[in-house]
């Protein structure tokens, strides 16, 4: 076991993609001569090269859709999009084509493309850097949605992502890049499809991701205190959800909050929270909670930004508002 | 003609344009003309539904450009895209089995006409966003440059496409990286229904591909032979590794946008004078002139059409509807590695 941070074990994850199959190649904006923008491909083109690490004009649609175009082709692309925002400019070529080309050919042209790209708030940068957007994209059938939390699913996630046939889109929460974890010296691929219980418990049931793991982790620490046994769920992947994992707890624990650093309205945390109702409305001893960000663009001062996304006294008040 | 590009004339092969090739040629423009003449009828009787894109007087270019490729190159269309799809060598049976929404259609009845797609001729569509299939072009050529391979992506679009943001990232990253893309747009005036005088500040749009440096120059899109012999020239520079080409492709279309369009916004003498530049008439008349179609032979070839025609109507309105249950396959693979065409 190392210890290591999420950035590089992303970083060693690519690597090891570049190494084990001659059809991938990384593309982007910066990911070359820059290192990229969260210095995630840092070194891989004095490695590999500029054939296979490809920095991009600031042409978010036809880097996108030329990802797409080369996984028709054969290749394995890795396209990275700065951030969520960014990624804005490509929705038409993700959804209108990588999403859909496999269903409008009747089967024949499958799309094995990945595109990672960095979300979520914390860094005081503002309205246009900031969001939480993979619940829109969650929202699309033909998509894979994987949001890793912990260094073990950085590292784990991209190869078995590459061997899907169909397009992936792999959320890396930007606050986690500097983030350490143990992992191990030959890690293994991770499977793609479940959720994870990070902390099993049996009064209640925390269901975050991505970055809200570690703010579902840190609240359940402090209702061990109360007396409270938190159990904690990591969806890692956010479509296709893994309703098993989540229902199979709720049944449980009677009680489940959602937290999302999305917008409440319309949000991947209400898909969840309606998923709980159909399954197992009967079972819940309280209405399911939700912490969601405040629905405003994130805003740039730090006390403000505080204030507009889910803290870990906001997961505790809301364990408790639901035990009163 | 413009500066940046020039027309690649030396050291190129051509084909000569033989007698019994350009009869090839006539025969493929009159199979989509009459195809799409079907099509409105099928339409009216309500075998056909949704939007009817028909390409009725631009025949000569897809038909043109076609030639120029072979079969390992691929082909990116448009929503107007059913002489493509028959230039390309989709079976007329297949297509017209997609616009009737079966499941023995190109693409199982999940298209329809603005999506035929067939792997096995490397036809990537029947895109339906406008300049959505210039990105795709560039990856596809892309994936050709990274595994060495001397294949041509050919891309249609129209001058519509020209004004979207796309357009101009898709030639910009085609040419940083010198890749193997054939840009085919066949200009025929109108995005929709608004003419590119009103919507392009500047209307020359082999000027706007060759600021980019990419050569690009016009053709007559009315005269088959002139798009086949600019098509060849390009397409093969293209594949020597001479990076993106670009073809402006004067044409017209002869019947309105779609089965939806009034066509309001064009004058009758406008397209009338259009009309007169018919590329079939015009190249029967210089087959006819020349003798080389002689009494009795564009009977014939009308005859056979039609049979291929009324046997492709009988097949598809043999052709059976995929089942309900069938409703969410293909959302995602039903293979688990690889991909489905190389």
């Amino acid at each position: 076991m190392s210890l290591i941070t999420y950035r590089e074990a992303m970083r060693q994850a690519i690597r090891d993609a570049l190494i084990r199959d001659e059809r991938v190649f990384v593309m982007g904006e910066d990911v070359g001569h820059y290192g990229g923008c969260y210095a995630v491909t840092l070194g891989l083109l004095e490695e590999f090269g500029s054939e296979r690490i490809r920095d991009t004009p600031l042409s978010e649609s036809t880097f996108v859709g030329a990802g797409i175009g080369a996984a028709l082709g054969g290749m394995r692309p890795i396209v990275e999009v700065m951030t969520v925002n960014f990624s804005l400019l490509a929705l038409d070529q993700i959804m209108n084509n990588a999403a859909t080309l496999l269903y409008m050919s009747g089967g024949q042209l499958n799309v094995p493309l990945v595109i990672r790209m960095a979300t979520g708030a914390g860094r005081q940068v503002a309205a246009q850097h900031s969001h939480s957007l993979e619940g829109w994209f969650a929202h699309i059938p033909g998509l894979r949605i994987l949001a890793p939390a912990t260094v073990e699913d950085a590292r784990g996630m991209l190869w078995p992502a590459l061997n899907d046939p169909d397009p992936v889109l792999i959320f890396e929460h930007a606050m986690l890049y500097n983030v350490e974890g143990e992992l191990t010296d030959e890690p293994a691929p991770v499977d793609i499809s479940t959720a994870a219980v990070r902390r099993e418990g049996s009064d209640v049931t925390i269901i975050a991701y991505g970055g809200t793991v570690r703010t579902a982790l840190g609240a359940a620490d402090q209702l061990a205190g109360d007396g409270i046994a938190a159990e904690v769920i990591d969806l890692r992947c956010l479509r296709p959800l893994d309703t098993a994992t989540i229902v199979s707890s709720v049944a449980r624990t009677h009680r489940a909050v959602v937290v999302d650093e999305g917008w409440r309205s319309g949000s991947l945390s209400a898909e969840v929270s309606a998923r709980i109702t159909e399954e197992v409305f009967y079972d819940l001893d309280a209405p399911v909670a939700r912490v969601c960000s405040a629905e405003v663009p994130m805003p740039y001062a730090k006390h403000l930004e505080d204030e507009a996304i889910p803290q870990v006294a906001d997961v505790v008040a809301a364990v408790h508002q639901m035990r009163s | 003609m413009t500066d940046a590009g020039s027309t690649p004339t030396s050291g190129v092969v051509t084909r000569p344009a033989d007698d019994e090739h350009v009869v090839h040629l006539l025969r493929e423009m009159l199979r989509i003309r009459r195809f799409e003449e079907r099509c409105v009828e099928l339409y009216s009787r309500t075998a056909i539904r949704g939007f009817l894109h028909l390409g009725i007087g631009e025949e000569a270019c897809a038909v043109g450009v076609m030639e120029a490729l072979t079969p390992d190159d691929a082909v990116v269309a448009t929503y107007r895209e059913h002489g493509h799809a028959l230039a390309r060598g989709l079976s007329m049976r297949a297509t017209m089995a997609e616009l009737e929404g079966k499941i023995e259609g190109c693409s199982r009845g999940r298209g329809g006409s603005m999506h035929l797609f067939d792997a096995s001729t490397r036809f990537y569509g029947g895109n339906a966003i406008v300049a959505g299939g210039l990105p795709l072009a560039v990856g596809l050529a892309l994936a050709d440059h990274l595994r060495g391979r001397r294949r041509v992506t050919a891309c249609f679009f129209g001058d519509g496409a020209v004004a979207e943001g796309e357009f101009h990232e898709s030639m910009n990253l085609a040419s940083l990286w010198r890749l193997p893309v054939l840009f085919c747009c066949e200009n025929n005036l109108y995005a929709m229904g608004t003419a590119l005088k009103l919507t392009e500040s500047e209307t020359d749009l082999s000027l706007k591909a060759s600021s980019y440096r990419i050569p690009a120059w016009e053709v007559d899109g009315m005269d088959v032979l002139a798009v086949e012999e600019a098509a060849r020239q390009a397409a093969e520079a293209v594949r020597g590794g001479g990076g993106p080409h670009f073809l402006e492709m004067r044409t017209y279309r002869f019947r309105a946008h779609s089965m939806y369009d009034p066509d309001r916004y064009r004058e009758k003498p406008e397209v009338e004078g259009w009309k007169e530049r018919d590329p079939i008439p015009a190249l029967v008349a210089r087959l006819s002139d020349s003798g080389v179609l002689a009494e009795g032979d564009l009977d014939r070839m009308e005859s056979e059409i039609a049979s291929e025609v009324d046997d492709a109507v009988a097949f598809a309105d043999a052709g059976t509807f995929e089942p309900l249950e069938d409703l969410e396959r293909f959302v995602t693979s039903e293979t688990t590695s690889g991909s489905v065409v190389p």
